[in-house]
């Protein structure tokens, strides 16, 4: 096994050790969606159609962006509370030291731990769901588009948290940028309300943007909102987001060795 | 009583020492703090903000309009930000019991609840408040009601009754960690999942969780039972007009079950030794 298989597997064996916290997570979840899926289906009692969603495609939607909460950290504005405080307090000098890439490190940790979100925390949501509203589900190709969609938004959100992270080594404390990112997210996403609500120019650009990719994106491609062409473009844009998001955060992570002093010996 | 009074104030007294001391820690990283206490006020304002785009699609929503929908909303968040505020960081303490802190605190002089309460208090949940109380300004001009005195004082009560029933959850939230503290998670149901469910109108849910707001998790009486008094609306789920006025008694029920809870989960806390 590979240095970086060996990091993703041991970050999954980790996060799966807390079965309490994984069961109270999904519960939690579960609430919330529902309290989300009433909202919801009270606004498309009142208008049957919006921005091509009908209520089953709403209330879907809804449990699908509540499955998603933990495998895209939604509310995890940084990649991991233990790197950043590693930051603050010096340690990361000797991460830095380790013959390993300080990215790829971080990013197989973030898979193994968003694989294991994925099943505990991301299923029971969308089941217990089911068993309590009508829910659309995709069939034939469009399985492998949703499937490589939720991967591609796994990455997306790893390379904005990783850069969220990465101020810490300016500012030290990096709850500021964390608090602002997530409010991003948490609007921008779709996770608050669909972005099917929101009027012409303004639904374009939130759509548009890396947070959409990581909630509003997967859940449109199962959804069925796009044909053929429209899923391939939807695609192309989280893999353009994560290239991009990556390649900054390689750059910024060259500036921040370059910054980090370190004291003694 | 002079006794209890005195017990009282002594630990007021160090609660208010120990958030200034927090404080003044916290001001350490200005920066930081000034964007935490922004972003407070912006995240209570994204609630607003998903009220408004719902009401640029439609008229009203679950019977009610757009200003009773944002009353609601100003109601509930406002107590929400001063009990989190007092009271929020109590959601910790299984933390607090995973690495120990706990034993620290129960040794010290002072009440083991008022330590939890201060721990890492932050200014900057009072970011919070700002939006809350714009929304609430914003309400009372928009709302078409006959402003009677009694509707006028309902508006106070409310807020200070929603507020104790909020410190109540929070506390009994708390308690419950002592049992089963890896799931500390569950208790956001209640407590941001309260402040969730009580900016709609009720109407919108179903049966079940309208009898479970009233009477297993008392959120109804934060701001539902008494808007209906200060909108002069009969209830919806035909209860009968006294719950209107029942926050009070709602208010001091949860105090003293989060009361009992607490001094149980302490007396049978079990330290995770060293």
């Amino acid at each position: 096994m590979g240095l970086y298989t060996m990091v993703a597997w041991r970050s999954l064996r980790r996060h799966a050790t807390y079965r309490a916290a994984t069961v109270a997570g999904a519960f939690t979840n579960t609430i919330f969606g529902f309290i989300r899926a009433y909202i919801l289906i009270a606004l498309w009692t009142q208008r049957p159609q919006i921005g091509g969603y009908d209520v089953t495609a709403a209330v879907t939607f809804c449990f699908l962006g509540q499955s998603l909460i933990a495998a895209v950290g939604a509310f995890l504005p940084t990649v991991s509370a233990e790197l950043s405080e590693r930051i603050r307090n010096g340690d990361i000098a000797i991460d830095l030291f380790r013959p390993a890439d300080f990215q790829g490190w971080w990013l197989s940790h973030e898979l193994g731990r968003a694989t294991h979100a994925l099943v505990f925390r991301g299923l029971p949501p969308l089941l217990i769901g089911a068993l309590f509203f009508d829910l659309t589900w995709p069939s034939g190709w469009r399985v492998v588009a949703v499937v490589l969609s939720v991967a591609l938004a796994i990455v997306v959100s790893f390379g904005l948290r990783y850069l969220v992270t990465l101020t810490a080594f300016w500012l030290l404390d990096d709850a500021g940028p964390a608090s602002i990112a997530m409010l991003a997210g948490t609007f921008l996403s779709g996770l608050l309300i669909p972005l099917v609500l929101l009027p012409g120019w303004l639904g374009t650009v939130a759509r548009s943007t890396p947070w959409a990719a990581t909630i509003q994106s997967p859940s449109d491609i199962w959804l069925g909102v796009y044909g053929g062409a429209g899923v391939l473009a939807v695609l192309g844009l989280q893999a353009l987001w994560a290239v991009v998001l990556l390649l900054t955060g390689r750059r910024l992570t060259e500036r921040a060795r370059r910054r980090v002093v370190v004291q003694g010996g | 009583m002079a006794e209890a009074s005195a017990k009282l104030a002594d630990a007021m007294r160090a609660f208010g020492l120990l958030c200034w001391a927090w404080t003044r820690a916290a001001w350490q990283y200005p920066a930081s703090l000034l964007l935490l206490t922004v972003g407070q006020a912006l995240a209570t304002t994204l609630d607003v903000l998903a009220i408004v785009v719902i009401f640029a699609n439609t008229d009203e929503l679950g019977g009610f309009s757009a200003a009773e929908v944002l009353f609601l909303y100003a109601t509930t968040s406002t107590s929400f930000a001063i009990a989190d505020t007092l009271m929020g960081t109590v959601e910790r303490l299984g933390r607090h019991v995973r690495s120990g802190a706990f034993d620290v605190m129960l040794l010290r002089p002072v009440s083991a609840l008022v330590q939890v309460a201060a721990d890492t208090f932050s200014p900057r949940r009072l970011g919070k408040l700002v939006p809350a109380l714009a929304a609430l300004a914003l309400s009372l001009n928009l709302l078409d009601t006959q402003w009677t005195a009694g509707r006028i004082l309902m508006v106070p009560v409310m807020v200070i009754c929603g507020t104790l029933i909020y410190c109540g959850i929070w506390v009994l939230g708390a308690s419950y960690q002592f049992v089963a503290a890896d799931a500390a998670e569950a208790m956001n149901v209640t407590t941001y999942g309260g402040n969730y469910v009580t900016q709609y109108p009720l109407t919108v849910f179903s049966s079940e969780w309208v009898r479970a707001l009233t009477w297993v998790v008392p959120l109804a009486f934060v701001n539902w039972y008494p808007a209906l008094y200060v909108f002069g609306r009969p209830d919806p789920h035909g209860y009968p007009a006294g719950m209107q006025f029942a926050s009070p008694i709602a208010a001091v029920l949860a105090l003293v079950a989060a009361s009992f809870a607490w001094r149980a989960g302490v007396r049978h806390y079990r330290s995770t030794g060293s």
